[in-house]
């Protein structure tokens, strides 16, 4: 009823092919965003912004980065944090090496930087490929571990291997406070999230996901696999790389590699996993997810156990975070293995319907 | 559809009833909130001192607060990881009045939490952890590494090292290793070893543990190839006892191994038992202790009434339970500091006052003896340019069932772990566009 196409007409291709074709979803998109521009930063708290919402933005765009090479293209890789540390510290050292480098220019430096490290780890990719391509980026994991503990020019000779930014600031605004990150943050994600989104439903974008159907077949037809592939690689990279220069100066402030170990990969690619490979929306999902269902539940548990009159210790607690959030996964996979992203499509199918059950 | 409204309006009123209680309730509080770990990977070394500092806070408050004042202490779970622990300190920072110190407890954490405090307002307490270099007041104005930080540690080993010699001079010639986790924390006291091995003559060998360390064959096969004659182990969590078999598997006698303070608890020695006698470790005043005064204080009016925070009686006492009571007493110090100096005897304290006290911190031996914390401290005296109040440590030694003192106090030679750490603050200060302060004392 309130979600039909009816009279909807489009008159030409370009507005047959807009991203929102419905114009309900064009309204929703517009509520959203003014949202997340304005109400947002006028209501909430500062505990919200530095503890949920600029992870959740980080994060959402990392996710987005790694649904393109895993699920758009295919190619299962277990290095996402390493590709986040690359521009994470790339970004650093333009910022420390070169004077009067602009943020912008030095996030983006990073991220080619990370885009290069991912080409040549993507390498493997053109001749394994499934589980054992896994293994390989594994090593690009391992690789960045050992290359930001070992390679001292890489943290430009700090002595702890500690390394830290401050002072940020983009076009003259300074970037101190949450509500300024936040926004660059949230700018940086529309911005990459609308490109994403452009690029898989462009020429590339069905390159990368005929490889991931049915590689030989893609071949057969004439798309270059060795091109494909190393363009998944190079883009996710880029976007990872961005991503993780953010997390490491707004979130982490100061970080040592330990920060980007294989516990971040992992979370990474549950990310993905739970919002919906191969979907731009289930980043989001994921993203959102992964950072925010922890914090609630710890502060969800202990509150619903004192209104039952039981105290519960910080150990109990954080042990029944772990074994709800598993919960949760398992059961999310059962109901709806595709993710949290086909749950929302089901539920918009059901929507165009409504009140009608067919 | 009448029952949900009922269970509901029961749950209501048991809310209410539970809220509404406490005899407190008139009482002004001051917020302590405790970044601690009882799970993840290093919780053998987060539960007793977590334990030790909340069972400190509890005798405080048995015997009438601060002037008067009642220390509202809670816990935050960190898990070891600095993500969560950053994420527990934004949201503890500014409940119920806000919080007037922070121990993070950890490295990581300490590097993320020490940026955030100086635009939150709130001192950052490291007891002997996280970045030593900010015993630098001038640089790390709101960072306190109070009785010690790793340079002196290590400092302090070299010495004892030198001692077992017949002195310095003797390690000419020698061949020291450093078994180091490779992390921030491992790295640090590297610039002073470096710097001890030139002024000395011993030739210093870098063996670095990959984290979490339980695969350390290679790093000592490599020891026992080059055969040094003392081993500095800067482990923590599973790396030490593994280090400790793989030092007993090649021979190593374990009475030349010194350790980190990190690496020198009950949780690192107490599996292997006779098979790590002797090993040594840094003790940054905090050491086991079973007689002082405030144990026993504590196991009369906490344990023997049920009230303790540790699961087990035989905790108090421990290695990491002292250092969690020194950590509670310098917080307890600081709040009464500000409160007497600040003339709020009675009221809440804020964060900048109680980084005043830490920065005029005095507590004198007698009053070391008044708490009852003789043998366990020294004076500590702090000052702008001095955020570490004291240069003294002793070596403690596992006899197989306990840790022991096994050395007199010795103070660290001062120049050099200021010029050390100098140097490291100046970098940060350079990277971080800080203008060191200038202390006019």
């Amino acid at each position: 009823m309130l979600y039909r196409e009816n009279g909807q007409f489009k008159a030409s291709y370009r507005s047959d092919q807009q991203v929102f074709p419905i114009l309900q979803d064009r309204i929703a998109m517009v509520l959203l965003l003014v949202l997340a521009f304005v109400v947002i930063p006028l209501a909430a708290s500062e505990y919200l912004f530095a503890a949920i919402l600029i992870p959740f933005l980080v994060m959402s765009l990392a996710a987005l980065g790694l649904n393109l090479l895993v699920g758009y293209c295919g190619q299962i890789s277990l290095g996402g944090a390493a590709f986040m540390a690359v521009g994470a510290y790339g970004a650093y050292n333009f910022v420390m090496r070169v004077p009067g480098m602009p943020l912008v220019v030095a996030l983006i430096l990073g991220g080619v930087c990370a885009a290069l490290f991912g080409m040549v780890f993507g390498l493997p990719s053109l001749r394994v490929k499934g589980l054992y391509l896994a293994v390989a980026t594994l090593a690009a994991q391992f690789f960045s571990d050992w290359m930001f503990l070992r390679v001292r020019w890489l943290t430009v000779d700090s002595p702890s291997g500690v390394v830290g930014v401050s002072d940020l600031s983009v076009f003259g605004v300074p970037l101190e406070s949450n509500v300024a990150r936040y926004l660059f943050c949230l700018t940086v994600l529309v911005v990459l999230a609308l490109a994403a989104k452009n690029l898989v439903r462009g020429a590339i974008g069905r390159e990368w996901m005929a490889i991931r159907d049915m590689d030989v077949a893609a071949a057969v037809i004439g798309i270059r696999p060795m091109y494909a592939k190393l363009s998944a690689f190079a883009v996710s990279s880029f976007i990872l790389g961005l991503a993780g220069a953010m997390w490491a100066f707004f979130y982490l402030g100061s970080w040592e590699p330990a920060a980007f170990g294989l516990d971040l990969s992992l979370e990474l690619l549950f990310m993905i996993i739970i919002g919906g490979l191969g979907s731009i929306m289930g980043s989001f999902f994921g993203a959102a997810f992964i950072v925010a269902v922890p914090i609630v539940l710890n502060q969800l548990l202990p509150f619903l156990a004192s209104l039952a009159g039981i105290a519960v210790t910080t150990t109990a607690a954080s042990h029944a975070e772990l074994i709800v959030f598993g919960a949760l996964i398992v059961w999310f996979l059962i109901v709806e293995p595709h993710g949290l992203a086909r749950l929302w499509s089901t539920g918009k199918e059901k929507l165009r319907l409504w009140p009608f059950p067919y | 559809m009448k029952r949900p409204i009922s269970m509901l309006g029961a749950a209501l009123v048991a809310g209410a009833a539970l809220g509404a209680g406490g005899a407190w309730a008139q009482q002004v509080e001051q917020y302590v909130p405790l970044l601690t770990y009882r799970t993840g990977p290093y919780a053998p070394s987060g539960i007793p001192a977590a334990n030790g500092m909340v069972d400190y806070f509890k005798l405080v408050n048995l015997r009438g607060g601060v002037n008067g004042v009642r220390l509202l202490v809670e816990e935050c779970e960190t898990g070891y990881d600095t993500a969560r622990s950053v994420e527990c300190y934004e949201r503890m920072k500014t409940k119920n009045g806000g919080a007037v110190l922070i121990q993070p407890w950890s490295t990581g954490a300490t590097f993320a939490i020490s940026e955030k405090a100086d635009a939150d307002k709130i001192p950052v307490l490291t007891l002997g952890y996280g970045r030593g270099d900010a015993a630098n007041g001038k640089v790390f104005k709101w960072v306190f590494p109070l009785a010690g930080n790793y340079q002196l540690g290590e400092d302090v080993i070299v010495q004892a090292i030198g001692a077992r010699e017949g002195g310095l001079d003797k390690l000419a010639g020698k061949k020291i290793a450093v078994a180091y986790h490779d992390s921030a924390y491992g790295k640090e006291t590297l610039p002073l070893l470096r710097k001890r091995a030139a002024m000395h003559g011993f030739q210093l060998i870098e063996v670095p543990l990959t984290p979490p360390g339980l695969e350390q064959k290679s790093a000592w096969l490599q020891i026992r190839r080059d055969r040094p004659d003392y081993i500095i182990l800067r482990g923590y969590g599973v790396m030490t006892p593994t280090a400790l078999k793989e030092a007993q598997s090649i021979g190593f006698a374990r009475n030349r191994i010194y350790g980190s303070w990190w690496a020198g608890s009950e949780a690192d020695t107490r599996d292997l038992g006779d098979n790590a006698k002797g090993y040594n470790a840094v003790a940054l005043q905090g050491s086991a202790n079973y007689d002082a005064k405030v144990i026993k204080d504590i196991l009369a009016q906490l344990y023997d009434k049920r009230q303790g925070t540790a699961g087990n009686r035989d905790e108090v006492g421990e290695v990491l339970y002292v250092r969690g009571l020194m950590a509670a007493l310098f917080t307890v110090e600081a709040i009464r500091t500000a409160q007497e100096h600040f003339k709020k005897a009675g009221q809440r304290v804020t964060g900048e006052e109680v980084r005043w006290a830490l920065e005029n911190l005095n507590i004198t031996q007698q009053r070391i003896d008044e708490l009852g914390f003789n043998a366990i401290l020294r004076p500590i005296r702090t000052s702008c340019a001095d955020h570490m109040g004291s240069y003294v440590a002793r070596i403690s030694t596992w006899d197989g069932k306990r840790w022991g003192i096994s050395s007199d106090w010795m103070e660290a030679n001062r120049a050099l772990v200021d010029e050390v750490d100098n140097e490291s603050s100046a970098r940060y200060a350079k990277e971080h566009n800080i203008t060191p302060r200038t202390c006019n004392e």
